[in-house]
């Protein structure tokens, strides 16, 4: 009996978390693909009905006949939509930049630290992640602003004379990102080189390379897994962010996550925000299945 | 050990001061007098006073704490079970599925997520508010858990558990007895980042949310829309004293639950040997 209750909990181990999985993050991602093949109406919930499923099969196919892809020839047809992808990617793309060139520092000095301060330096870095995104966001606004604390700063010490622009302008949002993944970014390289072994500079010191030289030819590349998984940490989310572009970027400032939340809160249309959701998660289906791969790997090593 | 250089000194000096400048400015200012929070003019608790009469926001600071500690605990029970088929179970049908369906939405973009959500709560015909935002918060953070989770339980040391399944006890009596208590730190570290994690969100809630159900980063966001207070400076540094309050004491708690355990690994492995 307790043979059985066993065989029967071991089963649920697997079965109760994949079930909410399925359901909850698999499932609606097909809803969602249907609802972008269905047309706006007003109503509520304002699109054609999805397929009933009291009709059987019939049902499904009837309903079938009247899936429409006006909606992603819409999205073709608006060169707003093309844009907002393209510069999403770009965003995302320069700010994963510029936070691995100022996270890869940050990481490699915790690396060398004292094997005691460690630890500290460590919870130090996750302390920010555990604060609302959205706090850390909105104190930037105060820094940012024309009349704000980074310029007043900077006239008293005499750097500048007019304030500097930077609040509703790319820059802001390139801080934004920065400033909000740059625990994702350092983390992993951390870890990467925190398992290193220092030896292997050591030797190719005696060996008669620079320390840059060392650097560049032996440190780098065995970090290049932490930095890896650190630019997909940050790429990814960044290309459908929306409260950075909405709160610190200006109203010229196209990003696609932003759109979506407009096309949905303010113009209602539930069918053309499916579609723009689709063609991101196209977008990003090869980056996110590379990054499941690289913690899969990263899994079976730690094995 | 090689020495500290003062190239990384500064790098971490810097990075550091990057990270925390913005919020202790934040805070700063939600002590100043003056309704400006750019420029400094004494200080004062005034706008904290302010808080406690504003009903709509403690409604939604409730709202918030009751929606993150259920959806923590439920979470916390998904992840943990999750972190062990994947640990444990190393074949089973569907496990590339699985660990797809583990690790996509910690880098999924939130919009996604949040759509996707509500469209299915919308195709089943369930109300929207409460329960709504609290399953859609188990979902993603649930994921956030198993990570924790299994990044402790790869670590473990097995021999503990066979001993126990050969000295005959039954899987589930050896998962309470020794794996449990020994990953407990892990889950509770686990529990604590699902509640900030809820705590904290604003695109998936507004999502899926309905009428009545208001979370405090929601009525957050509204209020900074109309421009920067000192007010939401007040609420925004009791959250923040809040959540590093409580990360504190549960990284005191783990590292004290960690060093006892070693110690008590330590004397039994000498009482054998």
């Amino acid at each position: 009996m307790a043979r059985i209750a066993s065989a029967i909990a071991s089963r649920l181990v697997i079965i109760v978390p994949y079930a909410w999985l399925l359901f909850f993050f698999l499932i609606p991602f097909f809803i969602v693909f249907r609802i972008s093949l269905s047309q706006t109406v007003i109503a509520m919930p304002p699109y054609t009905p999805v397929f009933d499923l009291a009709g059987g099969l019939s049902g499904i196919l009837e309903g079938m006949r009247e899936f429409s892809v006006d909606n992603y020839v819409w999205l073709t047809e608006d060169v707003l939509y093309f844009n907002a992808y393209v510069s999403s990617l770009i965003i995302a793309a320069v700010s994963t930049f510029l936070t691995f060139l100022i996270g890869y520092p940050i990481a490699y000095g915790m690396a060398q630290a004292p094997r005691s301060i460690r630890p500290t330096l460590l919870m130090l870095v996750i302390l920010p992640f555990w604060t609302s995104f959205l706090i850390r966001v909105y104190a930037w606004i105060a820094i940012l602003k024309p009349e704000g604390l980074l310029n007043q700063f900077l006239i008293t010490i005499g750097v500048i004379d007019q304030p500097l622009i930077i609040l509703n302008t790319n820059w802001a949002i390139y801080i934004g990102i920065v400033y909000s993944y740059l625990p994702f970014m350092v983390l992993p390289i951390y870890s990467a080189l925190e398992k290193m072994d220092h030896t292997l500079t050591e030797a190719a010191q005696d060996l008669g390379c620079t320390p840059i030289t060392a650097f560049w030819r032996v440190t780098f590349p065995l970090s290049l897994a932490g930095v890896v998984a650190g630019c997909l940490l940050v790429f990814i989310p960044a290309v459908g962010e929306f409260v950075i572009p909405d709160l610190l970027g200006g109203s010229e400032t196209l990003m696609i996550g932003k759109t979506l939340w407009n096309e949905f809160n303010s113009n209602r249309d539930w069918p053309v925000s499916s579609a723009v959701a689709t063609i991101l998660l196209l977008i990003l289906v090869l980056p996110i299945v590379y990054f499941q791969n690289v913690q899969a790997k990263a899994d079976s090593e730690g094995r | 050990m090689a020495k500290w250089s003062r190239f990384n000194i500064v790098s971490v000096i810097l990075g550091f001061g990057f990270l925390y400048l913005p919020i202790v400015l934040l805070v700063i200012f939600s002590f100043n007098e003056s309704k400006l929070v750019t420029v400094w003019a004494g200080f004062s608790t005034r706008w904290y006073a302010q808080l406690w009469h504003n009903q709509s926001l403690l409604d939604a600071a409730w709202v918030t704490i009751r929606v993150a500690l259920l959806s923590a605990t439920c979470a916390t029970v998904l992840g943990t079970l999750a972190a062990l088929a994947l640990v444990r179970y190393t074949r089973f049908r569907g496990r590339v599925l699985f660990s797809g369906m583990v690790y996509a939405p910690l880098v999924m973009p939130e919009v996604i997520t949040g759509l996707s959500l509500l469209l299915l709560f919308v195709a089943v015909g369930l109300d929207r508010g409460f329960w709504t935002i609290t399953l859609a918060h188990i979902t993603f953070t649930m994921c956030f858990v198993a990570v924790v989770v299994q990044s402790r339980l790869l670590s473990f040391d097995q021999s503990i558990e066979e001993a126990a399944l050969d000295l005959g006890a039954t899987p589930v009596r050896t998962f309470f007895a020794i794996t449990l208590p020994v990953i407990a730190p892990a889950v509770f570290s686990g529990w604590v980042l699902a509640f900030t994690l809820s705590l904290d969100d604003l695109v998936i809630s507004s999502f899926t949310t309905g009428p009545g159900a208001t979370t405090l980063p929601m009525k957050i966001y509204s209020q900074v829309r109309l421009g920067v207070t000192p007010e939401i400076n007040a609420i925004c540094t009791i959250l923040i004293g809040v959540v590093a309050f409580g990360v504190l004491v549960a990284s005191i708690v783990t590292k004290r639950r960690e060093l006892q355990r070693e110690r008590d690994e330590r004397a039994a492995f000498a009482a054998i040997g």
